[in-house]
């Protein structure tokens, strides 16, 4: 405990927590109606079309990376989430394409053009986080607190619609409502909220974040308001508690909270189970 | 006027089209069956009424003042909604979005209420939608609709699925909304059972018919198509 307390003193540490646990709150939000239409692995998509964007920004020596890497996400993410029934190739395959082809380009980008002396390092930073979420600066701190403070507001305010068109798109389309402009909506949040989470967790882990929440949350709530709440506050802790736990034992802070996530998850499948079986 | 009038309607996707020059009309208070083999394109053109998809060619026109977002429409179940961590509230009053704002008011409250009393389910609302039977999950959505409606509504296939017993009730749920001045457009497999109740008839295919359920039965088209289901002629 003391060594947490003399831990906290340092703003570096305080920074990583608050942008962990916003950033855990943002994709548990979304997770929620993600997992539920289908689109499990859009996570993991976007992130590997981040990491080729960061390998493309990095070899092009852009001062800021998010420039380059947000726009690209999102535009990616519209293609997937929109295409929906009428594109050729169909979601799952088109996610698995975009998926592996960016991240290969991005190697690729980074080990021909890499002006590094520590390639196999910067790839596994940008793989699985490592350590850049304990070198955040301020101004990283304020965008990150921004940008999931418009993620929340936007998910409340349209919170009834998100959940009409997540249960069935048809009917409010037919109520006229419109539906592909929420999709867009959805799709243009998640973009952002996983270049945000590539600094905690790193490319290969964000699908963790996005869908065990929610799937944790599924196994004991049966609303989808209780589902929404439950996701975050899991989301939250696990957050937390990984984040704690890395910093006081010295381990990789994505792959942590993750084990937790998945920790949390048996735990509450087990729940699930026994509060079945008595009801 | 007519509460919905179609006018030589050409129908189907990406231009290819699967039903050609379509004409009827549907009054305040018509119980309209719509019939005919698989893929006659009996969902594409409820679809159209309700212009989630745009006729290839042809009109629609809406009567009586009838607005585009007043149709309650009960679709078929996708894969999505089967184990999906809803209550019954929360789809129910979701069929007022088309005319609330983001929120929801009280009166939309009081609305989903009202139309869960009548669909016999208000006892469930607090359940999860997964966890309902077949015949409990359609008057939810029933309910849902008629959220969104007091005037039309279109269904399409509202008996899928669903056991001989749970059907019959929900047929007689149908009727009694129509007596009760609900105009219904169904879609519908198992002939005998819809046309018991029906007014009108669409026959749609490779040779199409509108008209009244007796003009129906005593045709050549509706005796071809009735005879093989059970006998309902013979």
């Amino acid at each position: 405990m003391t060594t947490l307390i003399e831990y906290m003193q340092y703003p570096f540490v305080r920074y990583a927590l608050v942008v962990g646990v916003l950033i855990a709150l943002c994709s548990s939000l979304l997770g929620v109606t993600l997992v539920l239409k289908r689109f499990s692995f859009i996570g993991d998509g976007l992130s590997h079309v981040a990491f080729g964007a960061m390998a493309l920004a990095s070899v092009l020596d852009l001062t800021d990376n998010l420039i380059l890497v947000l726009p690209v996400t999102v535009l990616c993410a519209v293609l997937l989430l929109r295409g929906g029934q009428r594109v050729r190739i169909k979601g799952d395959a088109a996610i698995a394409m975009i998926s592996v082809g960016a991240l290969a380009f991005g190697y690729l980008l980074m080990n021909v053009f890499s002006k590094s002396s520590n390639l196999s390092g910067d790839v596994c930073s940008t793989l699985f986080g490592s350590t850049s979420i304990l070198t955040l600066k301020a101004k990283d701190v304020y965008l990150c607190i921004a940008l999931s403070v418009a993620v929340m507001l936007i998910f409340v305010l349209f919170y009834n619609r998100i959940f009409a068109v997540t249960f069935d798109e048809a009917f409010s389309r037919s109520a006229g409502v419109n539906a592909e402009g929420y999709n867009l909506l959805i799709a243009v949040i998640i973009a952002c909220v996983i270049v945000l989470a590539m600094q905690l967790v790193g490319s290969l882990l964000i699908s963790a974040l996005v869908i065990f929440p929610a799937m944790s949350a599924m196994r004991l709530f049966k609303s989808f308001r209780s589902v929404t709440v439950c996701a975050a506050v899991v989301s939250v802790a696990c957050a937390l508690i990984g984040m704690v736990a890395s910093i006081l034992a010295g381990t990789p802070v994505g792959s942590t909270i993750v084990a937790v996530d998945v920790l949390a998850f048996a735990l509450c499948a087990l729940g699930g189970r026994i509060s079945g079986r008595t009801a | 006027m007519a509460l919905i009038e179609a006018k030589h309607l050409s129908l189907g996707y990406d231009r290819q089209s699967i039903v050609e020059d379509l004409s009827f009309r549907v009054e305040a208070g018509d119980y309209l069956c719509i019939v005919g083999e698989n893929g006659s394109g009996k969902t594409t053109l409820m679809k159209t009424l309700l212009r989630l998809i745009e006729p290839l060619r042809g009109s629609i026109v809406l009567g009586d003042g009838l607005r585009r977002n007043e149709i309650g429409y009960l679709p078929q179940q996708t894969v999505v909604q089967r184990d999906f961590p809803a209550s019954v509230r929360e789809i129910v009053i979701s069929g007022c979005q088309g005319r609330s704002r983001l929120f929801y008011t009280a009166k939309d409250k009081a609305l989903a209420e009202e139309n869960m009393r009548r669909m016999g389910i208000l006892d469930l609302k607090n359940r999860c939608y997964r966890e309902l039977s077949g015949g409990q999950q359609q008057r939810v959505l029933l309910a849902r609709a008629l959220c969104a409606t007091r005037k039309v509504l279109l269904l399409d296939e509202p008996v899928a699925g669903l056991d001989p017993v749970v059907t019959a009730e929900m047929y007689d749920l149908i009727a009694e909304l129509n007596r009760e001045g609900v105009t219904i457009i169904m879609i519908s497999h198992d002939l005998d059972e819809a046309i018991a109740c029906c007014t009108h008839i669409l026959h749609i295919g490779k040779s199409a018919f509108f008209g009244t359920k007796e003009q129906y039965l005593n045709s050549d088209i509706g005796r071809r198509f009735l005879a093989p289901e059970g006998g309902a002629t013979a």
